[in-house]
């Protein structure tokens, strides 16, 4: 059977984005996708959050044939069964793949935004996002749900608007980045931006793109989504040309391998280099505890959701233990939360990948959220 | 889960749940699939987790309804999930011989809790010792049914070793039941209930000062 293809959605949105950095968007789209049906009382809908990277097209095929980003976990009879479900995703604010960014044009200058699209946060993000629940008609989503950066707005979600946030998935999170984490996105960013392509960001205007900056940028970042025994697995000391050759070219497979990675990212996918450095920089600023004299538990404690956290043993970006402190919190609060520490070689990128363990959590915990909508558990809290 | 009967549980189950307040909070060490929790929600409105080591065990307990910590009990996570006297009960059915250090997991459970329930096989039960004695090797049982080289129970120990453990360290024993392997108590296991118990649970807290 082929699957319908999926047809992405535009909101436009006119009412005034007030953003934590302190500037104004006055006018904003927000492209999404949507699986499966709203039920009668829209009570089954489940908003994905994406990662870095990511995109609205999570699930399914679009015009191209692409399967999306999370397909393996979102579709008919899969852990986010959209038989049940009505699943949303929409590109993140600041994005390039269709939302306001960077390469959308500025109305104020009818220029390129480029470097002057404002810094984004997580909580703009989830505002963002709370105009398109609006629209859709949903006063309270069923569940939340995302991995890494896309983790952490469901956490944001559930601490900024708790009565409209039943369940909260927070899969492969941390609840702020480490100094280690930002050291490796700001030597992402000092890549890009040392780019001579960069133009100060006006590249598009510049009729270029800084390709090298941003594959370097994607090679470090992809190292941090991998695991050690995950590398020596897949290459080893591999070589390419089968003998050593003592010269800069490419010796081993994961240099071959990193390259690939990095030349895709910047030129098959067409990332934009704008976008790259405003996500990281959300990232960076991601820590809801600190308007709480630091105190993630007080941080939580409005929140009411019923919380599911996963993390993946040999993920060293977001570790098991930044996942503790989330379950911590959570616990300090007496909240109704379930953690799973699931085994897996894949690193931080296993949270997409198949696994026994994780899809099993996952599947039971979707169905006890489905199990909710079909007993008429309350469904407003 | 409200919509689900009540579902049978074991005799020891039904025993612990006698000891419990209602709409009390309780944590439930090495909870597998999470029956227990489960009883103890419906029976007695508790609230409260399991936690559970096991990767399967953990999904079946998610299926259960319940909130579960996946968590191994010899990583010393108790002090650091929860704070002192977070929980009116902290129960461990049959894992006390399979941790690496039962007397600080004792410990652990009593900082975090106001009263801990724990059951355990015994190891001076008189077929344990027939078995050692006369046939000059290590015992294996209905309650043991492991040979010497495979078991995961790695501190077994007797009823008095266990008493004997809980004075060293100033706990208490507020209730003490014992029962063979049906999870039947009789008058001869009252009278030596170290030599004729197979199964023992026991409701201990800090003594008072």
């Amino acid at each position: 059977m082929i699957p319908t293809p999926t047809t992405p959605q535009i909101l436009q949105v006119d009412k005034p984005l007030h953003m934590v950095s302190g500037a104004t968007l006055p006018h904003y789209e927000l492209i999404y996708e949507t699986y499966g049906e709203l039920n009668a009382d829209a009570s089954n809908a489940i908003l994905i959050c994406h990662a870095l990277s990511g995109d609205h097209h999570v699930a399914g095929v679009d015009a191209d044939g692409k399967p999306g980003w999370w397909d393996g976990y979102i579709g008919p009879g899969k852990p986010i069964d959209t038989d049940k479900f009505f699943v949303v995703c929409s590109n993140n604010l600041g994005g390039c793949r269709g939302s306001t960014g960077p390469t959308s044009i500025n109305p104020e200058t009818g220029r390129v935004y480029g470097p002057d699209f404002p810094i984004v946060t997580c909580r703009d993000w989830v505002n963002s996002q709370n105009e398109l629940r609006q629209h859709l008609g949903i006063e309270q989503w069923a569940a939340l749900v995302g991995g890494s950066m896309g983790g952490m707005q469901v956490l944001q979600w559930a601490i900024d608007y708790p009565e409209k946030v039943r369940h909260a998935v927070v899969i492969a999170a941390a609840p702020k980045l480490s100094a280690q984490n930002i050291a490796f996105n700001e030597v992402a960013r000092r890549a890009i931006m040392s780019d001579p392509d960069f133009h100060d960001g006006r590249f598009i205007e510049a009729g270029t793109t800084p390709k090298q900056g941003l594959a370097l940028a994607r090679m470090l970042g992809h190292l941090t989504y991998l695991s050690d025994d995950m590398m020596g697995n897949k290459f080893g000391r591999e070589l390419r040309e089968g003998k050593l050759q003592y010269n800069y070219e490419v010796e081993f497979q994961v240099e071959s391998y990193l390259r690939y990675q990095g030349e895709k990212f910047a030129t098959k996918q067409n990332f934009d280099a704008n976008t790259y450095l405003l996500m990281t920089k959300a990232l960076d600023y991601f820590d809801p505890a600190a308007e709480y004299d630091h105190d993630l538990s007080a941080a939580l404690a409005k929140a009411t959701a019923k919380f599911l956290v996963v993390s993946f043993t040999s993920d060293w970006r977001f570790s098991p233990q930044r996942s503790h402190e989330i379950v911590k919190a959570l616990l300090d609060n007496d909240a109704d939360v379930s953690y799973a520490e699931v085994t897996s070689e894949h690193g931080h990128d296993a949270f997409l990948l198949p696994n026994a363990h994780y899809e099993g959590v996952f599947r039971a915990y979707m169905q006890r959220v489905a199990d909710e909508l079909s007993t008429g558990s309350p469904t407003t809290l | 889960m409200s919509q689900k009967s009540l579902t049978p549980i074991s005799p020891e189950f039904t025993l612990i749940s006698d000891w419990i307040t209602p709409n009390s909070r309780v944590l439930d060490l090495g909870c597998g699939d999470g029956k227990l929790l489960t009883h103890l929600m419906q029976s007695k409105q508790v609230s409260g987790y399991g936690m559970e080591i096991d990767a399967q065990k953990n999904i079946a307990a998610i299926q259960a309804g319940i909130n579960v910590i996946h968590s191994n009990l010899d990583n010393h996570d108790l002090p650091h999930y929860f704070d002192a006297d977070s929980f009116d009960f902290v129960i461990m059915t049959q894992a006390l011989q399979v941790v690496k250090r039962p007397d600080e997991l004792l410990d652990d459970m009593l900082a975090i809790g106001k009263q801990s329930i724990i059951t355990f096989p015994n190891f001076g039960h008189w077929r344990m010792r027939a078995q050692l004695v006369l046939k000059g090797r290590m015992p294996e049982t209905e309650t043991l049914p492991y040979h010497w080289y495979d078991t995961p129970n790695i501190h077994l120990c007797t009823f008095n070793d266990f008493e004997d453990l809980c004075e060293s360290k100033g706990i208490e024993v507020v209730e003490r039941a014992v029962v063979n392997s049906e999870h039947r108590s009789t008058l001869g296991m009252r009278l030596l209930p170290n030599l004729l118990g197979e199964i023992a649970l026991y409701k201990v807290q800090k003594k008072r000062a």
